[in-house]
């Protein structure tokens, strides 16, 4: 099969690290050649963070480029218009609708952008919007928004529902599971 | 499907290879990109492992662990190999006794350092053997095979990694721990004690050294052509620049695909060369391989399409090779940057404010409080090396004189105080310096991920042990003024940092509140704005919490970062910030 590319992005803090691994682990148990590459260390403060994970029969570089990615998954509106070049045409982007305004608009050096998603919509990108934060507290906790939204990547994607909920059980500490169960069923129920 | 295969970081690769080549003692400083090893090996109990206060002592441990019969190992990052430069240098002349691998991980693209340099010159200069990996499979096996190569040529031997090897997930496969039994203790002073008589004599045999792994370079398994019918491109590589050329390139270029990196092979490249029409080295940061093709008369294409700049991938590849240059969208508007910045509730927050606020010059150090020197705390005037804070601010003071001691602090964290700070402050004491020097003592090695250190009463494993005393560190040092502080309380430390400025002898403040991510660290519900109070004067926006921001006007405080740390409440003079529910409702 042709190699697949997904990019999550997102701030740094949000959980992209944890639904990146739900996700490799998803398709280890698929028996895909996968690679993931991922952040670490100061760019992880806050910042604009990405991880990229590619999957197929042989996987060579780590990294996704501009043009190449099949799927984002964008933790909030920026980050989304920020990695929109990494987006082949046609592809489909999951964005959760949160804003988390970046320090230079804090501090009034910049703007945030108005219509981000609309203007995505525009470039001809297939979006997928979902209030994440909404769905994740509805689930029992604000932390939870990367499950719900591993929850919308799995209703788009060909594996069986069974694979991703023995990914988050292998992966989830235990006396969060059933909360992270019931965010994984609200972002795969939207 | 295999079962033993498993979605693994190169640096747990490499701590696998670790656990399975038997080896006994890992000593380590962390350090991004390379922290993950060490942590990771720290869960296997038939491995000691610690984490050192420096790089160097961490080398040490490790040489003085092989001499003594066991495998050792190390970790560290680029710049943590200047700091341990200086024992490798001379364990290259001692050779080893079991086996003794260094991992270094460079980070070429700077994501989490302060330069850029390219540890390759330092295998060189030490006369190491380095191997490099290019995924987490490679990290395993050549883990295991450089101990291999250790002992059979006697010799430390070093593991290249660079942040995207490090911190990529790739199948590995695993196997069995290999228990490896303690050689005997070697009584032989002509090979391990170096001074002039004996080590004359044992550069000799590191010369030679040097030579027979060439000649073992040239025909091994991990430096291999990869030929392809109809190919005219040839492409010499290592590490991710062979993944980059490969997707980029396929099967339409040759491959010379180099597993050691230092020494590199003549013979082969040579026979490489003669196999392509065009002929490529496709490597970050410097030109080393490029100048050993042209040192050796190869005709190749590098640096003067390349460049020596940042991180590349497949397409930096297509570009400088195929000329290709890739369409992509974009929106119609300038996105604003996101910069990494202070937690939410960070204990450094608050006193940066403050010496931005007192007016003082800030000479800073590597940790997460580094980035208090951007907008808008701005409060930082010079960062150089681990430790450099103290030292640095020292010479300044000599150079500017007391009025400028007078207006200036140094800032490090507790970590970075404990691998290279102290030496800096009895420079300051023994010298006769007035400076005052801040250890902002937040109980963790915070950048990289929260490991424990010698001043935080745990162990690598979380076992409780010891803590530095850093009050009474600081007496034994010869500074008399020492005082501590809670970074939460703004006005406690204003009035403190203007007292010890004053004094014509040198002062040591700790600033302590444990770093708010800590799992330890118990929060307070989430802050919430008065509207009717909030008059929208933005005061509370001076301390650059990212929980804060302006909507229709007012302030409002992001529930799902607030910790309730209280600096901001400090900052308003309306009393508009107030104590939430706790539950999590957005305000």
């Amino acid at each position: 099969m042709q190699t697949k590319n997904i990019l999550i992005v997102g701030v740094g803090g949000q959980g992209t690290l944890l639904a990146s691994r739900l996700l490799g682990s998803a398709l280890l148990s698929e028996g895909f050649d996968v690679k993931v590459s991922e952040v670490h260390g100061m760019s992880q403060r806050g910042g604009s963070v990405v991880t990229y994970v590619r999957f197929g029969d042989s996987i060579a570089s780590p990294v996704i480029e501009k043009g190449e990615a099949d799927l984002i998954i964008a933790f909030e509106q920026l980050e989304a218009a920020r990695w929109l070049s990494y987006l082949k045409t046609g592809g489909k982007m999951i964005v959760n609708t949160q804003r988390i305004d970046p320090m230079p608009v804090i501090t009034g050096m910049s703007k945030y952008p108005e219509n981000i998603i609309e203007n995505i919509k525009a470039k001809g990108a297939n979006v997928i919007a979902v209030d994440a934060l909404d769905l994740a507290v509805k689930a029992g906790s604000p932390k939870a928004v990367n499950v719900v939204l591993i929850g919308v990547l799995a209703k788009n994607m060909d594996f069986d529902k069974q694979v991703w909920l023995k990914a988050i059980e292998e992966t989830v500490p235990a006396r969060y599971l059933e909360l992270n169960k019931k965010a994984f069923e609200l972002g795969y129920n939207i | 499907m295999n079962i033993l295969k498993q979605l693994l970081l190169g640096n747990e690769a490499v701590a696998r290879g670790l656990y399975e080549a038997g080896v006994r003692v890992v000593s380590s400083y962390p350090g991004t990109p390379s922290t993950e090893i060490t942590e990771y090996v720290s869960k296997f109990d038939e491995v000691y492992s610690e984490w050192a206060p420096n790089e160097k002592v961490a080398a040490e441990v490790a040489i003085g662990a092989a001499i003594a019969g066991a495998r050792s190992f190390c970790g560290m990052k680029h710049v943590g190999l200047n700091v341990a430069a200086d024992p490798l240098y001379t364990a290259s002349y001692t050779g080893v006794n079991a086996g003794m691998v260094i991992a270094v991980a460079d980070d070429p693209g700077m994501h989490s350092s302060q330069n850029e340099q390219d540890s390759r010159h330092h295998a060189i200069a030490s006369k190491l053997p380095m191997l490099e990996p290019s995924d987490s499979a490679e990290c395993l096996e050549f883990t295991k095979l450089a101990f291999e190569l250790s002992e059979k040529f006697d010799t430390p031997v070093f593991i290249r990694l660079t942040t995207r090897i490090a911190h990529s997930r790739s199948l590995v496969e695993i196997s069995d721990r290999q228990e490896i039994a303690l050689k005997d203790f070697p009584k032989d002073p002509q090979k391990y004690v170096m001074m002039p008589a004996m080590a004359i004599k044992r550069h000799v045999v590191v010369e030679q050294r040097m030579l027979d792994i060439q000649k073992w370079g040239e025909c091994c398994s991990i430096n291999r052509m990869e030929l392809h019918n109809g190919a005219e491109i040839g492409v010499i590589a290592a590490g991710d620049c062979y993944q980059y050329a490969k997707e980029a390139l396929g099967d339409k270029a040759n491959y010379l695909k180099l597993g050691m990196v230092n020494p590199l092979p003549v013979k082969l490249i040579k026979e490489f060369a003669s196999k392509c029409k065009r002929l490529y080295v496709v490597e970050e940061l410097d030109g080393i391989i490029e100048t050993h093709c042209k040192n050796i008369g190869v005709d190749v294409v590098g640096k003067e399409v390349f460049g020596y700049l940042g991180e590349f991938s497949q397409r930096v590849v297509r570009e400088k090779i195929l000329g290709q240059t890739p369409e992509y969208l974009s929106v119609d508007f300038d996105v604003p940057p996101r910069p990494p910045v202070l937690c939410a509730g960070c204990p450094h927050r608050g006193l940066f404010y403050s010496l931005k606020k007192l007016g003082c010059n800030v000479s800073g150090d590597i940790g997460c409080y580094t980035l208090g020197a951007l907008a808008p705390l701005s409060a930082m005037d010079t960062c150089i090396c681990m430790g450099a804070s103290v030292s640095a601010l020292h010479g300044m003071n000599k150079a500017r004189g007391d009025e400028f001691a007078k207006k200036s602090v140094a800032v490090i964290g507790d970590s970075t105080f404990v691998h290279s700070g102290i030496t800096g402050l009895i420079d300051i004491a023994y010298n006769k310096g007035i400076s005052t020097v801040i250890v902002l003592d937040n109980s963790t090695t915070g950048m990289t991920g929260h490991q424990n250190n010698p001043a935080n009463g745990y162990t690598i494993k979380g076992d409780p042990t010891m803590a530095v005393n850093l009050e009474a560190l600081a007496k034994a040092c010869g500074i008399n003024r020492v005082r501590v502080v809670d970074p939460y309380d703004m006005n406690e430390v204003q009035t403190a940092v203007s007292e010890e400025l004053q004094h014509d002898e040198p002062s040591l403040i700790i600033s302590r509140r444990p770093c708010a991510l800590l799992k330890t660290v118990k929060h307070k519900p989430p802050l919430k704005v008065d509207k009717d109070r909030c008059t929208g004067c933005k005061l509370c926006m001076r301390i650059g919490c990212p929980a804060i921001s302006m909507k229709d006007n007012k302030a409002v405080i992001d529930f799902t970062q607030c910790v309730g740390c209280g600096v901001c409440q400090q900052m308003c003079r309306f009393g508009a910030i107030v104590e939430g529910e706790g539950n999590n409702s957005a305000n």
